[in-house]
């Protein structure tokens, strides 16, 4: 083994599975664990079908439909016809190659990144790939985690490697004392409105400072899951004890004697501290506010409290003409105040926030009130099992009573492949990661907030700061 | 995959920055159509209004555009979803190169997995591009030399990966490159599987 003293933690893992130096900075990297779902993992399991692949290591992979399942309470019923087959196309496609589904209504079923790491598939240095590019999600337990095309997806299943080329290092260091009343959420979306959504690209991004190791496991994936939206293919934080601990007892996390062995690797990867970043940027985290989307873009971003940027604020031209579509788009004026707009729908859930720790933080701002009557608002839990903990504390009921729907656990609205689908001109406040045109339904608006600022705009009607709650 | 070696035709200019990979391609026409037939959806949310009527303003609905194999783009063309159904229905458009000042990573790579060419120009060469090109005036692209030729017969050259040059340029496909090489890779699980136990 080379000496790693002045490494950092993405170039650990990365010389950890090279297999083959390819040049020119490419490599063929070993893939440690797939995590398969019904949109693109059918479609690779077609493509091996079509080219008569097998697949070597069906142990490393892990299937579950989210995508393009419906999350009405009544699905296992009224699956919509024209999605059930790729449903029904990953079930048996994961049969007949012996990769673990887990199906609608099991134990595990769920969002593939909120299944990767509650049933310990993620694991620290290891190396994860999803036809999906939120998988970085997963980076927040110290894996080397990001999403691939179909194409890249059966080049796995088939060799269990990929061909990447390595990307430059960023680290982002978060210090200072986060507010209270400001979330993880409004910490990832400031920092993509301060460095922009292609400030990543070509880069991997670690997370670090006193903020994150403050963090919670759910926090710390929430903060990764939008790696991708600064345009970062893999977000990573350091493993620490607190992973360590969440890990220990999950379902598939090694046990006994592997474990030992595994927690003497995990706790060498960290970046040394001579290691050397291409890009550093450190963020101070004491003036934070909630923060919600305004345009069609994650950096399109503002304080809850403030108002649409006026173009004169634009950096350049082509920036002032996305802004004028985006507005356009959204249907806002610049200038107009955030906190008074009138939302039609609110939607939490998704890889970003439908974890146990978000419906807590969402639950607990209702505090007897109800949803505004002219307000749909919808909580989808990220799987089966956060699903099952969540009504045995009796959240569900919390929420309903309050005028939630309760759903089943999916992607839902984050993706609208299922059904799930805002109207055109509807406003939805949303705790996902996505704001894009389009994105929830064909001329639907989308607002990313945090679950506590999703809860506060269903309950006052219009988008509102939590903290006032 | 279709070789690329030589491209000639039209440039549709679409200077706009992070065109997200949703506008390319609406979620449900991935869960919905085979990967052949997604060209005529290409670019959905750009070329049609909600209400489902053609917007004659856009550029990607000018006759002159219809099946130019190029596309200029902004900076980080591509962002967002992993959907490999960005390229096929880019590809199902007929277009074979596109030119950006920056791509999405995981876009970057499907691209050569689809016989499409990235190709990242600066700002200023972009601008001087489609200077040239608004009225569907022809340029090619050669990727045995990496070369651009403009309308008015400048030559632009580029970098393009090596590795990925020689795939577009045989057409040959990564899997039947890495299968070769599957005695070294089992060779690397053995060894793998004595220092990290706890993966398998």
């Amino acid at each position: 083994m080379k000496p790693t003293a002045g490494i950092t933690l993405f170039d650990k893992v990365w010389q950890q599975h090279v297999i083959e130096d390819l040049g020119d900075g490419w490599a063929l990297l070993h893939v440690d664990r797939h995590l398969l779902h019904d949109l693109s993992g059918s479609r690779s399991m077609a493509e091996l079908d079509l080219r008569k692949l097998s697949v070597p290591q069906p142990q490393l992979a892990y299937a579950t439909p989210d995508h393009a399942v419906s999350t009405a309470p009544n699905r296992l019923v009224e699956q919509q016809a024209e999605l059930a087959p790729q449903r029904e196309r990953l079930r048996r496609g994961s049969a007949s190659r012996g990769i673990r589904f887990f199906d609608l209504g099991e134990s595990g079923q769920g969002i593939v990144h909120v299944m990767g790491p509650e049933l310990g598939i993620v694991l620290p240095g290891t190396t994860v790939i999803c036809g999906d590019s939120h998988t970085c999600t997963n980076g927040a337990l110290g894996a080397m985690a990001f999403g691939v095309g179909s194409s890249e997806l059966t080049h796995a299943l088939a060799t269990q490697t990929v061909m990447q080329r390595k990307p430059k290092n960023m680290r982002i260091r978060f210090e200072g004392q986060l507010p209270a009343g400001v979330t993880a959420k409004d910490l990832i979306l400031y920092t993509i409105g301060k460095l922009g959504v292609s400030a990543g690209v070509g880069h991997a991004v670690e997370y670090a400072g006193s903020v994150i190791a403050d963090m919670s496991v759910e926090e710390r994936l929430t903060i990764c899951n939008l790696s991708i939206e600064l345009g970062a293919k893999v977000g990573m934080i350091a493993p620490d004890q607190r992973v360590f601990d969440y890990l220990t007892g999950r379902r598939f996390t090694p046990q006994g004697v592997l474990l030992e062995q595994a927690l003497a690797h995990w706790q060498t990867l960290h970046s040394d501290s001579e290691a050397v970043f291409d890009r550093d940027e450190l963020i101070h985290v004491g003036n934070l506010t909630p923060m919600v989307t305004w345009g069609t873009s994650p950096e399109q971003v503002v304080s809850v409290k403030d108002t649409v940027p006026v173009s004169s604020a634009a950096r350049d031209e082509a920036q002032r003409d996305a802004w004028r579509d985006a507005r356009q788009y959204i249907g806002l004026n610049e200038g107009q105040p955030m906190n008074s707009l009138r939302v039609d729908r609110v939607f939490i859930g998704s890889c970003t926030n439908s974890r146990l720790s978000d419906l807590r933080e969402a639950a607990a701002l209702i505090k007897g009130r109800r949803v505004a009557a002219h307000v749909t608002a919808w909580v989808v839990p990220g799987s089966e099992d956060v699903k099952r903990a969540a009504q045995s504390e009796g959240l569900d009921l919390l929420f309903q009573e309050a005028g939630f729907h309760w759903r089943e656990p999916g992607c839902s609205m984050c993706v609208a492949a299922n059904g799930d689908t805002a109207g055109p001109g509807e406003r939805v406040v949303s705790t996902s990661n996505r704001n894009f045109v389009g994105r929830q339904g064909p001329g639907a608006r989308t607002h990313l907030a945090s679950p506590a600022t999703a809860v506060a705009s269903a309950i006052a009607g219009v988008i509102a700061d939590p903290r006032e709650f | 995959m279709t070789p690329f070696t030589k491209v000639s035709g039209a440039a549709i200019p679409l200077l706009l920055d992070n065109v997200d990979t949703d506008v390319i391609i609406r979620i449900n026409r991935l869960t919905t159509l085979p990967r052949d037939e997604m060209g005529p959806y290409a670019f959905e949310a750009l070329r049609f209004h909600p209400d489902g009527t053609e917007d004659s303003s856009c550029i990607l609905n000018q006759p002159k555009f219809s099946g130019a194999p190029f596309l200029i783009a902004g900076r980080n063309f591509g962002c967002g979803s992993s959907r490999e159904g960005a390229v096929w229905a880019l590809a199902g458009r007929g277009i074979r190169c596109v030119i950006a000042e920056s791509f999405g990573d995981i876009f970057f790579n499907n691209c050569f997995q689809n016989g499409v060419l990235p190709i990242k120009f600066s700002r200023d060469k972009l601008t001087e591009l489609i200077a040239q090109i608004v009225d569907g005036e022809e340029i090619t692209v050669n990727l045995e030399d990496c070369y651009l030729t403009f309308p008015d017969d400048r030559k632009e050259f580029f970098q393009v990966e090596p590795m990925k040059r020689l795939s577009l340029l045989s057409g040959m496909d990564d899997i039947t490159r890495t299968l070769s090489k599957r005695s070294t890779i089992e060779t690397w699980q053995a060894q793998d599987k004595l220092k990290r136990p706890w993966v398998w």
